[in-house]
């Protein structure tokens, strides 16, 4: 797709308001989730409220450093989330997948530091779901903001691998498409399992030769992988994916920006409140 | 239906061209179970809903005699206490949430689109997937009755503690309230879905000239009752899910002994369970606002005001959910407020019952079967609207909570409101769907015996409350004074009961062997009567333009306009390829049979098999997404009959 400026991306001429359906669809659906998580975080502060005894000293769990730093990552991915857009917009293919890269890579950071906090927490600080009325409010709500964020990552995978398919419909790309999509998942996974592996090894300062050899798999299977997705990459056929596509970009970057701004939410009133 | 015979032979061909993978192919029956599975029409997807709310309107009603029959006699031993626990919590359940709602939304789908000149929802395929979803909730909630833990117990409000594992598990692996959180849940995943899908479709699908303000009343309600349904869902998402953690995963939310605090289900399940009372009350006032103005041969009085009533009745319904919670101490200024806020909104419904008074103010009335529904709503509707207004006062109420009075104002609401409305819409528009007129002695004969069979049953309740039977018990004793109206209110069951009877047999037979209803047998007002009967598919050959409120009585009324302007645009829209048409999927479908094994894993604590659904539910939204909408092209002729082209899409 060459014809960049040819489509008018502010106006839709068959819908009676003008403003595309898809993106209709996400705003009402968006106004909804505004409740969804308005509830939660009520159930939060009403706890924090009416903490009973014996309540854990929440400032002394948190480690406010990390989750400074996964608040910025998050953030910055919704700048990568715009950049996709308007790539998109411009007809631009290659530009927009490496921005969606980019958001899937800061969303995945995001995702492992809630992992690792997660994992700290119930190891550590003794945190769990069902050992305190914080753990069950604190899990609950910050869960579920992390499976938006994953939702997000898979919706921004499938977009990523959707842009592959070929212009051409008689070329086979179904069986393809899957096992791209199967190798980025596998490679998340391993990827995560080896960061926060390391990341293990080095806080128990164990010898890299020795985390290298425990988690032989997961590393291995993550520069298979990587190498596997960067040769699925490089396609030279034309694609149907294009600008005609931007909408439905568009609409993933409204879930997603609203997913990061619920957190900016989550951040201030969970976190930072408990050190006033 | 003419369109049938056309469609096979040219599909092949054309599918054969279009080298799709075999998983993508679109199917293209368009008789048979295989059109039903599948279809996106929305006309179909309305009367599927419908049916199946007809069939727990059936269920629900059964399960309201056996409790009347047991409630006849003092200390009764018809059913076991267990067991009619498990009717009232499932007689309720069931009525709201598989008989009203979505036979609300069966007039939305079915009715909605053609009321604003549209050939179909925004999002055909996630129509499809809302009414399937629905059935996999409806499923869920019911299945118990089938199995060992027998079917929820807990009241349709399941207020925490009665739904934690200390109370509601009668042996290990009780599983009837997790059963009745899957099943509440995934009808709220239905009709947040659908409902997101008719705000898009009213916002964006109007037929040129159809402005907002000249939106029928009813397509009106309906955008209203879709906004209250996906702003007040989310609260009882939340409710469930936090019940849920409890239970699967032994968190502390409604767990007393971990420091929570039961109240917090209450006022999450009443911020939602307010907005729903509008939910289930909105819609039947735009059905009545559309059938009065057709029988009383004007225009509505006030449309504006009507509007505006209706969305003032949305808005405040947000605010007064605590009223339902008066006697928990919230304090005085809480109660005071929020009874101040249920009194205002007897104001805005006030308003629209003026105004329907005042559309039949020197009318030309036409008493049809509809019209005695839609009359017979009013005044029932008033009479729960009173004694609504009597327990908004704080102190009253404080008497009337958890009494037969509440029992008696909320069936005089949902049946003397919602259900008269809804039968009267069934009646009203009837002969749009299948061609053919009920027959006008027995359709009023059903409706007197279902308003005296509703009033004999409910009208003894408020006395009952009043002398203090509480709600809920299954035996009380034979010196209460509360004998006489017991059995009254049996015996008016039962007339009820015969009425709903005839009322079906009626229409059984009609869709059979009644008389056919010729074009606009009413002489309507809006568009949906401006079609043949019953409606062709693609709804209307040409997408009619707009140049006044009761658009379809204007296009009567100017003819030689009309038709030239269709003329002009008939050519417009072939010389673009003809109609075009979604295409059917089976992805809908199989995404809801995901969420259904999914939940019925979960409720069973089974997380592997639950996953397993995850995938399935997952894969279908996946599937669905790389097969694209589809969609191809038909060429409508002069009446009805139309030609499919099926050209590449």
């Amino acid at each position: 797709m060459s014809h960049a400026g040819t489509i008018d991306h502010h106006h839709d001429a068959t819908t009676s308001t003008g403003i595309p359906n898809k993106k209709l669809f996400m705003w009402a659906f968006l106004a909804s989730d505004c409740m969804f998580f308005g509830a939660l975080i009520s159930t939060h502060l009403i706890y924090r409220l009416h903490s009973p005894p014996g309540s854990p000293v929440v400032s002394k769990i948190f480690s406010i450093e990390l989750t400074s730093f996964s608040t910025f990552i998050l953030l910055m991915s919704s700048l990568l989330m715009a950049l996709a857009v308007n790539s998109l917009q411009k007809g631009l293919v290659k530009s927009t997948r490496h921005n969606l890269l980019g958001t899937i890579f800061f969303g995945l950071i995001f995702l492992g530091c809630q992992v690792y906090e997660f994992n700290h927490f119930v190891h550590e600080k003794d945190l769990t779901l069902s050992n305190s009325i914080f753990g069950s409010t604190f899990y609950t709500l910050t869960g579920t903001h992390g499976c938006h964020v994953a939702i997000g990552v898979l919706w921004l995978v499938l977009m990523y691998v959707r842009s592959f398919k070929p212009a051409d419909p008689s070329r086979p790309w179904l069986a393809r498409a899957f096992v791209h999509f199967f190798l980025f998942v596998i490679t998340t996974v391993a990827g995560m399992a080896t960061v926060l592996g390391l990341v293990h090894a080095l806080h128990e300062h164990e010898p890299l030769v020795e985390f290298a050899g425990h988690n032989l798999l997961a590393i291995g299977t993550t520069i298979v992988g990587l190498t596997l997705l960067t040769w699925f990459g490089f396609s030279r056929q034309p694609v149907e994916f294009g600008e005609a596509n931007a909408i439905d970009v568009e609409s993933m970057g409204l879930y997603w920006h609203f997913v990061d701004i619920v957190w900016i939410v989550i951040f201030t009133v969970v976190y930072l409140l408990e050190y006033l | 239906m003419d369109t049938i015979a056309h469609a096979s032979p040219h599909s092949h061909e054309a599918h054969a061209a279009e080298k799709r993978p075999w998983l993508f192919t679109r199917p293209t029956a368009k008789t048979g179970l295989v059109s039903w599975l599948t279809t996106v029409d929305h006309k179909r997807v309305g009367l599927m809903y419908g049916f199946s709310a007809l069939f727990f309107f059936l269920v629900g009603g059964f399960e309201a005699l056996l409790i009347r029959i047991q409630l006849a006699v003092p200390n009764n031993t018809f059913l076991q206490h267990q067991t009619y626990n498990e009717l009232f919590t499932m007689h309720a359940t069931t009525m709201i949430f598989l008989a009203v709602m979505p036979l609300s939304a069966a007039f939305f789908n079915y009715i909605m689109p053609l009321q604003i000149g549209a050939r179909d929802v925004a999002f055909p395929r996630l129509n499809g997937f809302a009414f399937w979803v629905f059935l996999a909730g409806a499923i869920i909630l019911n299945v118990g009755w089938f199995i060992r833990s027998s079917a929820p117990d807990i009241g349709w409000f399941g207020y925490a503690p009665l739904t934690s594992k200390a109370y509601s598990n009668q042996f290990a692996g009780d599983i009837s309230t997790d059963l009745w959180v899957m099943g509440l849940q995934i009808l709220g995943v239905s009709s947040v879905i659908g409902s997101l899908n008719f705000i898009v479709t009213i916002i964006n699908l109007r037929a040129p000239g159809m402005t907002m303000m000249r939106l029928p009343v009813f397509t009106w309600m309906t955008l209203i009752t879709a906004f209250l349904i996906i702003l007040s869902f989310p609260a009882i998402t939340i409710a469930l899910v936090e019940l849920m953690m409890d239970r699967n995963f032994d968190t502390g939310f409604f767990e007393i002994s971990k420091g929570g605090l039961p109240i917090l289900w209450q006022h999450l399940f009443w911020v939602f369970g307010h907005p729903e009372v509008y939910i289930l009350i909105l819609p039947a006032m735009g059905i009545i606002s559309e059938i009065l103005p057709t029988f009383a041969r004007k225009p509505l009085f006030g449309y504006p005001i009507v509007v505006f009533s209706g969305a003032s009745i949305g808005f405040l319904g947000f605010g007064v959910w605590s009223h339902h919670m008066f006697t928990t101490g919230m304090g005085a200024v809480a109660t005071a407020a929020f009874s101040l806020a249920t009194m205002a909104i007897a104001v805005p419904t006030g308003v629209k019952i003026f105004n329907w008074i005042g559309t039949l103010w020197n009318g030309h009335l036409k008493m049809t079967t509809p019209m005695m529904f839609a009359l017979g709503f009013i005044w029932m509707f008033m009479i729960g609207g009173f004694s609504g207004v009597m327990h908004a006062a704080a102190p009253a109420d404080a008497q009337q909570q958890d009494s037969y009075f509440v029992v008696a104002h909320f069936h005089y609401v949902l049946i003397g409101g919602s259900v008269f409305a809804l039968l009267a819409g069934i009646h009203y528009w009837f002969p749009l769907i299948f061609g053919r007129k009920v027959s006008e002695f027995w359709g009023k004969l059903s409706f007197w015996v279902i308003f005296v069979g509703f009033n004999v049953t409910f009208f003894p309740m408020h006395f009952l409350g009043l002398n203090g039977m509480p709600r809920r018990t299954a035996v009380y004793d034979g010196n209460m004074g509360w004998n006489t109206p017991n059995f009254i209110a049996t015996v008016g069951a039962f007339i009820l009961g015969i009425g709903i009877a005839i009322y079906f047999a009626v229409m059984i037979y009609t869709y059979f062997k009644g008389t056919n209803a010729g074009r606009d047998p009413w002489d309507g007002r809006t568009l949906e009567w401006a079609i043949p009967n019953p409606p062709p598919e693609y709804n209307f050959a040409v997408t009619p333009t707009v140049h006044a409120r009761d658009a379809f009585w204007y296009e009567k009324h100017h003819t030689d306009e009309i038709t030239k302007e269709k003329v002009r645009h008939a050519l417009a829209e072939s010389a673009h390829g003809g109609i075009h048409m979604p295409s059917p999927s089976w992805f809908p479908l199989f995404t809801a049979i995901g969420m259904l094994i999914g939940s019925l894993f979960l409720a069973n604590h089974n997380y592997t098999g639950a996953i397993c659904g995850g995938v399935l539910t997952l894969l279908g939204a996946y599937l669905w997404a790389f097969e694209g909408p589809g969609g191809y092209h038909m060429h409508a002729e002069p009446e009805g009959s139309a030609k499919d082209s099926y050209t590449k899409h």
